[in-house]
């Protein structure tokens, strides 16, 4: 391809998968592609002590990655080294390879990639797409050992200068061994916005666009980009007024970022000193530290599905106790509301035998499966209580669309705890229970349910849904979820009303709470908790010091008598709000 | 002298993602060999003490496989690893 100063700026959309500006010359992460070497060789002993070597040195460079996804990603994501590892050990691939070396003469490299190939094309060729899936794991595994005997250097440590990273769609693999340093953003031709990349970018802070096409991947290694996460555009070979116009942006971005930063262990209170709370959306251990250090002045939701997935049966009571009070411990004297399993026909829980369904959003799921199954419900329950002693631990349940389903689990909830007590064993006092507010029946009968519990906290990201009767994980009617729709707006007005007028308080915990611009409307109508990703909350709390109570209260009656949700960004934006000059 | 025994498969992946880490785990434990065979696909007898071979089976829910041990401890390692499947992978 030709390689000049005078190519056209040109514009490539894809998938918002992580907010912010970044600007800066791609990096073309391909998955190396090395010839492998062949040739006849003399001394098949040492071929084999080369070959046992790089394997040694995999095992190593394995348990690096799996130690450091563990702590800069999540566990889960880490569980995939696991299995890379056993391959590593595997007797017969290192048999196979080591016989090819023996009988055929021939050097290490050859026989160990002839023999992962083997296994990869025997596994790939099962008609069953969940074993078929593992032969990309054996030839990343090969590869590693291939690179190593090799002597080629790591594709991290190739990359020199701070880039944007263009590829075809990362891999856990690849995303660990990215200098985090030195990545500047994301550009992937595949992948959707639950994708590893997407994941990893929001963990990292960083921007990143996913499902941008093919054409991406013909751009020259340096091209010079621009990344807008927020709204899923690249713009390569950008005129210098474009590069200085989105220059002065970033700029604006991280000189913000930096002050909210700073004052992010401030509370959030607006201009005519009205506090809320800013907590945390977290899912492990780690993200509760996280979590701490951007300033949370607590846990708006903790998900408990990480405990539940990827094994073969439910966890028991003494580990499920033992991470709760790791996460409690963590957050001190601090709220942390903890949502019990919240699973769907969508994931793969052997032991719960989900089942196919034709509308696993509208199935069996969350407090639907636990009331079906009292006995995991106890389980999490009791591990829950036992944990509490001596924190602010709060109980929240998912996907409740009855008033029978509360009562039904609080019938459930007084016998654990007479039970625990009898025992010996200590509660904390007060323990809040509350409901997620996310299916409509519960949003209209809110003031039924405000009788019955203890706190609200809004699922939007569902709530949008099911309002819209449009599914989240279809693309084709994305466009239909935005959570400003006056639709969701009015429904979350009636809920905090509803609340208010019985005494309890009101969170929201979908995605909307970190979005800049549903911030405003949702503080004017009354939100007493915002909880969202840790990364983002020092940027809403910032949010928080600019408005005034009053003015939020005026933009949301506003907005709730809108007709559509660009009607209401509309009107966010055009509200110049006030430099923050408050004290604290 | 030989041991052998069918099984079948009830967990819902069949010998894959963690319970195939589990087997081989379980069956690296013992120096008997051990081989395995997933009798619904008729395939050929592997080695069980390998993970990739295992995955070879290619052994979903409800097939029926058959493990063979044969060596010092092959009694005790043919009664783990057919419990091991019967408990449907649960760990101890």
């Amino acid at each position: 391809m030709d390689n000049q100063n005078t190519e056209k700026e040109r514009l490539f959309t894809g998938i918002p998968a992580s907010p912010g500006i970044a600007i800066g010359q791609g990096y073309l992460y391909a998955q190396q592609e090395v010839d492998i070497p062949k040739h006849k060789i003399q001394n098949p002993g040492k071929e084999k002590g080369r070959l046992e070597d790089a394997i040694t040195q995999a095992k190593e460079e394995i348990q690096s990655l799996h130690q450091k996804t563990k702590k800069e990603i999540s566990s889960e994501e880490a569980e995939i080294f696991a299995a890379h590892e056993m391959m590593l050990e595997d007797p017969m691939l290192l048999e196979k390879a080591e016989r090819a070396i023996q009988e055929n003469e021939i050097n290490a490299e050859s026989a160990w990639m002839d023999a992962v190939e083997d296994f990869a094309e025997q596994i790939e060729n099962l008609d069953d797409e969940l074993f078929s899936a593992r032969a990309a794991d054996i030839r990343d595994v090969g590869k590693r050992v291939l690179r190593i005997l090799m002597g080629v250097q790591q594709e991290s440590a190739r990359m020199e200068e701070k880039s944007i990273i263009i590829a075809r769609d990362l891999t856990p693999s690849d995303t660990v061994l990215l200098d985090k340093e030195l990545v500047l953003g994301f550009c992937t031709a595949e992948g959707g916005p639950t994708s590893h990349t997407a994941i990893l970018a929001k963990a990292l802070g960083i921007p990143a666009v996913v499902g941008l096409g093919s054409g991406i991947l013909d751009l020259p290694a340096d091209a010079p980009l621009i990344i807008q996460g927020y709204k899923g555009k690249v713009i390569a070979y950008p005129r210098p007024e474009t590069t200085q116009e989105y220059q002065r942006k970033l700029e604006e971005t991280e000189k913000r970022a930096q002050l909210a930063l700073e004052k992010a262990d401030q509370p959030a209170v607006t201009r005519d000193d009205v506090r809320v709370e800013v907590v945390a959306n977290v899912g492990s251990v780690e993200d509760a530290r996280a979590a701490l250090e951007y300033g949370a002045e607590g846990i708006g939701l903790l998900r408990t599905e990480f405990l539940y997935l990827n094994r073969s049966t439910a966890p028991k009571e003494e580990e499920q106790e033992t991470i709760y009070k790791e996460i409690l411990e963590v957050m001190g004297d601090r709220p942390v509301i903890v949502r019990t399993l919240d699973i769907g026909g969508d994931k793969n829980v052997p032991y719960l035998d989900l089942g196919e369904e034709m509308n696993p959003f509208l199935g069996w799921r969350a407090i639907r499966i636990f009331l079906d199954n009292s006995e995991y419900f106890e389980t999490q329950l009791r591990a829950l209580l036992k944990a509490s002693p001596g924190h602010d631990l709060r109980i929240m349940f998912p996907m409740v669309s009855t008033l029978e389903e509360i009562r039904k689990t609080k019938k459930l909830i007084k016998p654990i705890e007479d039970d625990l007590l009898a025992s010996g064993s200590e509660i904390a006092k007060d323990i809040q229970y509350g409901i997620m507010v996310e299916v409509p029946s519960v949003t209209i009968l809110a003031d039924q349910f405000a009788k019955e519990v203890d706190f609200f906290s809004i699922g939007t990201n569902d709530l949008t849904q099911y309002t819209m009767a449009a599914e989240r994980t279809n693309d084709k009617v994305a466009h239909l979820l935005d959570p400003c729709h006056p639709a969701i707006l009015r429904q979350i007005d009636h809920v905090i009303q509803a609340a208010h007028e019985a005494g309890i308080w009101v969170g929201l915990c979908g995605e909307m709470a970190g979005d800049e611009e549903a911030v405003p409307i949702l503080l004017g109508l009354g939100l007493d908790e915002f909880s969202a990703a840790p990364t983002l909350i020092p940027r809403v709390k910032e949010i928080i010091r600019r408005w005034t109570k009053v003015d939020a209260e005026k933009l949301a009656r506003k907005s709730i008598r809108m007709a559509s949700a660009e009607e209401v960004r509309n009107a966010v934006r055009e509200h110049k709000p006030q430099p923050s000059n408050k004290k604290t | 002298m030989t041991k052998e025994e069918k099984v079948t498969l009830q967990n819902e992946v069949g010998l894959h993602a963690r319970p195939a880490s589990l087997f081989v785990k379980m069956a690296s434990n013992y120096t008997s060999e051990i081989h395995v065979r997933n009798l619904s696909k008729d395939t050929d007898w592997i080695n069980a003490k390998s993970i990739l071979s295992v995955l070879t089976l290619g052994a979903e829910q409800d097939h029926q496989i058959e493990i063979r041990t044969t060596g010092e401890d092959e009694e005790e390692a043919i009664t783990a690893l057919t419990s091991l499947v019967k408990s449907n992978f649960s760990d101890h």
